[in-house]
C-alpha cells in the first residue's frame, strides 16, 4: 500500500533520539523471474553460477576478517565454508546439465541440501538459515539484484526493513546506521532491544514504511515514534547537529538516581558481555541490574566448562569496581533454544522447558554456572547477586536460592516474569533475598501475546493496567519484606514510565546504557508523591499525553 | 585404497566447530578423502554439508578412505581431527 502525499508516519518509538538522513532499504530476498530464459551455452551458465558462488564466499570471508564483533567471525566463516562446498558445485552442474539457467540451478541445488538438513532436525535444521543466506546472495548476484541483508553505503543512512533478524544485526553500527525503521516488530522485539543496546533511534511497527523509497530524506523521532517525510538537506543537518548536542549533554549526566525530594532509585544497566560492563562507569550507573549470561552459551553444542566461565565472568565482574551486579543464570529455551538443553522442538516453547526449568533436566549446567560465578566473585571481590529466570512458584524459588547459597553465593533471588510469581511474590520472598521484574515476558504472559507479534504490539504496551497491577503487587510484597524489587525489562528504560514504576514501589530500574541519562533526568524532575500520583493514574488506565 | 576406522572423540559429535575443522584439514590434503558412517555411502570429506549430514555422534565409528600418493599421511591428519575432543576445556 502506498501513501500518496503523506507527510508523516507514526509507529512505536522504541529507542529515543532524533536522526535525519537518506533511506537505505534492507535488501529483500531475490526472486526468480516467472520467465525462465533458455540456456544456450551450458558451460557458460555453469561458470557464471560458480563464479557467483565464489564471490559470495569471498565476501563472507572478507566480512569475517573485518568484523570486530565477538563471535561474528566464526559465524561468517562457517557460512563461507558452505559457499565453498564442492557438493554444491556438483549439484549446480548437474542442474545446469538438465537445462536450468544459472540462477535457477543454484536455487535447485540449495533446495536439495535444505531438505536434507531440515530432515535431520536440531542443530542441522538451524543451519538452514545460513544455507538460505548463501543461496540468496548468490542468486541476487546472478540476477543483478541488490544483495539481501543490511546494505553497504558510503554515507550513514536510515535503515528501513521489514524486521531484523539477529543475524542481520552482526554488522550494524551507530556510525553507519542513523536510525532504524521496521514495518513489523514491537516494543520488545529483537530490533528494539538491539537499537537500545547500540543507542540507535528506532521506530517499529510502521505499517506505512513499505512505501518508503531508497534515498528519500526522512526525520525520525525514536521517542515519539513519529517519522517526517520530505525533509530538506539543511533541515536534516540541523536535526543531526541538535541530536549530537543532546547526546553530548546526556554523556555528561552523572550521579545516583533520585527523585526531586531525594528518594533514592538505583539506576542499573542491562548488559550481556564485558563491553556492556565497561559502560557502567561511562554512564555512571550504580551497577548492573541484569547480566544476561546467554552469550557464553549461544552458538555452542555443549555447555562451557567451569574454567571457561570463570575467565569470562572475572572479566565482567572486574569492571564493576565495587558496584553491585545482578547475574541472571542461563535463560535458554523459547526464542533462545540451545542444543544441549532444548534438543527437541517444543509445540509451544514459550510455555515449555525454558529458563530455570531447564535445570530440571540438566541441573549440572546450573551448578557449573553457580560454581563459576562464586569463583569469579572470590577472584574479583565483586558484589554479586544471582537470580533465576522463569520462576513460577515459591518452591522453585526456594530450590534455586538454597542451591545458590549452598554454592557460595550469599544473595539470591528470582525474576518475576510469570503472573503466578507476581501473585505470590510474598511467598517467593520467604526464600528470595530480592526480586527483579522482567516486564517483557511478564507482559507476554499476562496479556497472552507473543513478544514477536508485531500486529498485537498494543497488547504488549507496558502501560497496560493489568501489567502495572502485577508490578505493584510484587513491589508491595518487597516493601513488606524489606527487600529490593527492581524492574529490568524494557519498561524501566522509558522516561515517562520510570516515575510510574517508582510510584508503584519499585526500588531499582535496570536499562540499556543509552537510557540512563533520560531516566535520571525524568526522576529528578518529580517528587515521590508525584510518582505515586502518576502510578494511580496509570493504574486507572490513564496515561500521560 | 588406504583406510582408517576412527571413533569420533568430540563430545558434540562431528558438528559445528569439529566438523568445520575436519573439512578444513581434508581440503588441505593432496588427495581426495571420503568419510562414511557404518555401512552408509562414502561422502566427500571436503563437503561441510555432506559431513554434517552424516550426523556422526560422539562414540560413533567412521571410516576414512583415500587413494594415491600421500594417502596414508592425509588419512593420519584427518583421523587425528576426528579422534580428538576439540571442546576439551583448556
Amino acid at each position: 500500500m502506498t501513501v500518496e502525499g503523506a507527510v508523516s508516519m507514526q509507529g512505536i518509538g522504541v529507542c529515543p533520539g532524533r536522526a535525519a538522513g537518506p533511506v537505505a532499504l534492507m535488501g529483500a530476498r531475490p526472486r526468480l523471474p516467472a520467465e525462465r530464459p533458455a540456456v544456450a551455452d551450458a558451460e557458460a551458465e555453469a561458470e557464471a553460477a560458480l563464479a557467483a558462488l565464489s564471490l559470495t564466499a569471498e565476501d563472507l570471508e572478507r566480512r569475517a576478517t573485518a568484523t570486530a564483533i565477538p563471535g561474528a567471525a566464526e559465524v561468517l566463516e562457517a557460512t563461507a565454508m558452505i559457499a565453498r562446498d564442492p557438493s554444491l558445485e556438483e549439484s549446480i552442474r548437474s542442474a545446469i546439465a538438465k537445462g536450468e539457467p544459472a540462477a535457477w540451478a543454484v536455487d535447485v541445488a540449495f533446495d536439495g541440501f535444505r531438505a536434507l538438513l531440515l530432515d535431520l532436525g536440531g542443530y542441522m535444521a538451524e543451519r538452514v538459515g545460513d544455507l538460505d543466506d548463501v543461496r540468496d546472495r548468490t542468486v541476487a548476484r546472478l540476477l543483478g539484484q541488490p544483495l539481501p541483508g543490511v546494505p553497504e553505503r558510503d554515507a550513514p543512512f536510515i535503515l528501513v526493513a521489514d524486521d531484523l533478524a539477529p543475524a542481520d544485526t552482526v554488522t550494524l553500527t551507530p556510525e553507519k546506521v542513523l536510525a532504524l525503521i521496521t514495518v513489523r516488530g514491537g516494543p520488545t522485539s529483537h530490533t528494539a532491544i538491539l537499537a537500545r543496546s547500540l543507542g540507535i533511534p528506532a521506530v517499529v511497527a510502521v505499517a506505512d514504511a513499505v512505501s518508503l523509497r531508497e534515498g528519500e530524506l526522512l526525520e525520525v523521532d525514536g521517542g515519539t515514534g513519529m517519522i517526517r517525510l520530505g525533509v530538506g538537506a539543511d533541515e536534516a543537518a540541523a536535526t543531526n547537529r541538535s541530536e549530537q548536542q543532546r547526546r553530548a549533554a546526556r554523556a555528561a549526566s552523572r550521579g545516583p538516581g533520585r527523585t526531586a525530594d531525594g528518594h533514592p532509585v538505583g539506576l542499573l544497566l542491562n548488559i550481556g558481555d564485558a563491553t556492556g560492563a565497561a559502560a557502567v562507569a561511562k554512564v555512571d550507573a550504580e551497577g548492573v541490574g541484569l547480566f544476561r549470561t546467554e552469550f557464553l552459551y549461544l552458538d555452542r553444542q555443549d555447555a562451557p566448562s567451569v574454567g571457561e566461565q570463570v575467565a569470562l565472568y572475572t572479566g565482567v565482574l572486574g569492571a564493576m569496581d565495587g558496584r553491585k551486579i545482578v547475574v541472571r543464570t542461563l535463560d535458554a529455551g523459547a526464542d533462545k533454544p540451545l542444543p544441549f538443553l532444548n534438543p527437541d522442538p517444543e509445540e509451544n516453547p514459550a510455555l515449555g522447558v525454558r529458563g530455570l526449568r531447564t535445570a530440571r533436566r540438566y541441573p549440572e549446567v546450573l551448578t557449573d554456572q553457580l560454581d563459576a560465578l562464586a569463583l569469579a566473585q572470590q577472584a574479583t571481590g565483586a558484589v554479586v547477586w544471582v537470580m533465576a529466570p522463569m520462576v513460577a512458584t515459591a518452591a522453585e524459588a526456594k530450590w534455586f536460592t538454597d542451591l545458590a547459597h549452598e554454592r557460595g553465593l550469599p544473595v539470591a533471588g528470582a525474576m518475576v516474569e510469570i503472573p503466578a510469581a507476581a501473585l505470590r511474590a510474598a511467598d517467593l520472598l520467604v526464600s528470595c533475598d530480592f526480586l527483579s521484574i522482567g516486564t517483557n515476558d511478564l507482559a507476554q504472559y499476562t496479556l497472552a501475546t507473543d513478544r514477536m507479534a508485531g500486529e498485537l504490539a498494543d497488547l504488549l504496551d507496558p502501560w497496560q493496567p493489568a501489567l502495572l497491577d502485577l508490578i505493584r503487587m510484587t513491589a508491595e510484597a518487597g516493601q513488606a519484606a524489606g527487600k529490593s524489587v527492581g524492574v529490568c525489562g524494557e519498561a524501566a528504560a522509558s522516561p515517562t514510565l520510570a516515575p510510574v514504576l517508582v510510584g508503584l514501589g519499585v526500588t531499582t530500574l535496570s536499562m540499556s546504557a543509552s537510557a540512563v541519562a533520560d531516566v535520571r533526568d525524568a526522576l529528578a524532575a518529580v517528587t515521590l508523591a508525584q510518582c505515586r500520583e502518576m502510578a494511580g493514574e496509570a493504574l486507572a488506565g490513564r496515561r500521560p499525553t | 585404497m588406504a583406510q582408517r576406522e576412527v571413533i569420533v572423540g568430540s563430545r558434540i559429535g562431528l558438528h559445528a566447530r569439529p566438523a568445520a575443522l575436519f573439512v578444513r584439514v581434508a581440503t588441505e590434503q593432496p588427495v581426495k578423502i571420503t568419510i562414511r558412517k557404518g555401512d552408509g555411502p562414502p561422502v566427500d570429506a571436503r563437503s561441510i554439508l555432506r559431513v554434517l549430514a552424516l550426523g556422526a555422534k560422539n562414540g560413533d565409528t567412521v571410516v576414512l578412505e583415500a587413494d594415491g600418493d600421500g594417502a596414508e599421511q592425509a588419512l593420519d591428519a584427518v583421523a587425528t581431527v576426528v579422534a580428538e575432543d576439540h571442546d576439551d576445556p583448556a
